[in-house]
């Protein structure tokens, strides 16, 4: 072959071009299948763009004076349940924990722990907290209730992966010394996962806030019920200042979070 | 090594002292917190009904089962809305945010003076909002329906695609960037034939991830109004039709497994 015609191409993603068609067809077919069942009334969203407009505009003159009681009282409410449900959630989560992990745990406890945190997982923030409302009734109680769960599963399962990836020679080491199951675990695993399970227990701390902001919606307390409020009755200055305050709350913890992590690691 | 004396023998302990004091007073601290938020709290909350939780946790649970499986019917329309709402947002979040993560890694952004922490600010300010709090500003916005739920989920997605992708973008290996270059390639083409062949594996992972994300959040997005299967949800709650709440219940749970060992399935093939 002469060497002008030869050109590079780069090699495709999908080797077998069959099977590289089909999907490229597949994908477009469903697109438009999809596409076509949004029914999208353009009269509104053009109506809405003023509306819209209003809300951006809203940013630039945040009302954090005239409902600042009831802010207030959200603010503190998803704050105290942040804090609450968090310190539970870990401390619950660490028996689970430890009962999930393969190189601690014998088989049976192991499954138990693992079926409870794939349930736990699996569920959604939002619909626990349905349930929890209408069992405890409104308020943040449900509220705690929710993230604690949330937490366990979430903390849990993290923890477990850690303990099951410990270095195994200071465990056999302090067995060495004829230590009991309890010394064991404080001088052996604890000492190897502390660090990493500081520094989820303040990334979770992160995702409580801001979940908290969200199952308000549902009556389960905190400042989402506030924001909830004041989107229905369209009062987007209070509910600008109540996103503006998420959102610094929310950057605050995360910057000072991911410092604390370095400093622990 | 903190050694103490006792009756003339040699004690190892973990902590010296004050660092073992140090450490309970720490752990005080960590309760008076958590006594102190818990009774702020709870100081609005009626005990009656929380005792009377168990009666009640009976008597739903007695109307929950067993599902009305005749309400199936209705169903599959709002599930099929549902994975549209998860799949068309995430191919819209993906559109925005590969832009942004290029403009966020500090490997190929134009400049790192402007436009990177303008393009951090988006990533951020995306990812600490909700997409069901996106969706309830939409709704307000945009009114009712799919279009809000498919732009809820794009928003809330674009900050975690971009990241995780800058990430990816920062991290690649340099020497092929630097041998298109030395070939006389374009800056278009140094992205398109040393960078993106790099990155392709974790972009195709993390799309799949978010779109396995994207599938558990469309679910409860009905219920401020966004489409799917939601809808139904807030409206069999509104009524107390348990055994319909039940059923859609049964129905999010199976989907959301499906999608999590679809996007396993795939992130097993392509890593």
């Amino acid at each position: 072959m002469p060497a002008a015609a030869r050109t590079w191409s780069p090699p495709p993603l999908i080797r077998n071009p069959w099977l590289r068609w089909a999907i490229y067809l597949g994908a477009l077919g469903y697109l438009a299948l999809a596409l076509s069942t949004v029914e999208v009334s353009w009269l509104r969203v053009y109506e809405g763009l003023e509306r819209g407009r209003v809300f951006i505009s809203a940013f630039s003159s945040p009302d954090f004076t005239s409902r600042a009681d009831e802010i207030r009282q959200g603010m503190i409410e998803s704050l105290t349940m942040t804090l609450t449900s968090t310190l539970a959630g870990i401390l619950l989560a660490i028996p689970v924990g430890i009962g999930a992990a393969r190189n601690l745990a014998p088989s049976p406890v192991y499954y138990v722990c693992r079926a409870f945190i794939a349930v736990s997982r699996s569920l959604q923030e939002i619909i626990i907290a349905i349930l929890f409302v209408a069992m405890v009734g409104f308020g943040p109680l449900a509220g705690f209730l929710t993230l604690t769960l949330a937490t366990i599963g979430f903390m849990a399962k993290l923890l477990a992966e850690d303990i099951e990836d410990v270095d195994p020679a200071p465990l056999e080491a302090i067995r060495a010394t004829g230590a009991g199951w309890w010394p064991w675990l404080n001088y052996a695993v604890q000492p190897q996962v502390m660090p990493r399970l500081i520094g989820l227990s303040l990334y979770r701390l992160d995702i409580n806030f801001r979940e908290s902001a969200v199952i308000g919606i549902v009556g389960a307390g905190g400042i989402g019920a506030t924001l909830n409020t004041a989107m229905d009755r369209y009062d987007f200055d209070d509910a600008a200042a109540i996103l503006l305050l998420i959102i610094a709350i929310v950057m605050v913890a995360e910057y000072s979070s991911s410092h604390v992590r370095r400093w622990v690691q | 090594m903190p050694v103490r004396e006792r009756d003339g023998q040699r004690l190892w302990q973990r902590r010296t002292t004050p660092a073992e004091l140090a450490t309970w007073a720490a752990w005080l601290a960590t309760v008076a917190l958590f006594v102190y938020a818990w009774q702020v709290m709870t100081e609005d909350t009626i005990w009656a009904f929380v005792w009377d939780a168990p009666h009640q946790i009976a008597d739903i649970g007695a109307r929950m089962v067993p599902p009305r499986w005749s309400y199936l019917e209705q169903l599959w329309a709002p599930l099929w809305d549902t994975i549209n709402i998860a799949t068309l947002g995430t191919v819209l979040a993906v559109l925005l945010a590969v832009p942004v993560a290029f403009l966020a890694a500090r490997n190929t952004t134009p400049s790192a003076l402007v436009v990177r922490p303008l393009a951090l600010f988006v990533i951020v300010a995306s990812r600490s909002i909700n997409s069901l709090i996106w969706a309830l500003l939409l709704v307000a916005v945009i009114g009712p329906g799919l279009l809000a739920g498919i732009i809820a989920i794009a928003l809330r997605s674009i900050g975690f695609i971009a990241k995780l992708l800058y990430e990816a973008i920062e991290e690649i290996d340099h020497t092929q960037v630097e041998a298109i270059t030395a070939t006389g390639a374009s800056r278009g083409q140094v992205i398109a034939y040393g960078i993106v062949p790099q990155i392709m594996p974790a972009f195709a992972g993390i799309t799949t991830f978010r779109w396995d994300i994207n599938i558990r959040e469309s679910t409860v997005l009905g219920l401020v109004g966004a489409g799917g299967i939601g809808l139904n949800l807030q409206a069999s709650l509104a009524v107390l039709a348990w055994p319909q709440v039940t059923l859609i219940f049964l129905v999010i749970l199976a989907t959301v497994i499906a999608s999590e060992w679809i996007s396993a399935k795939v992130r097993y093939a392509v890593i």
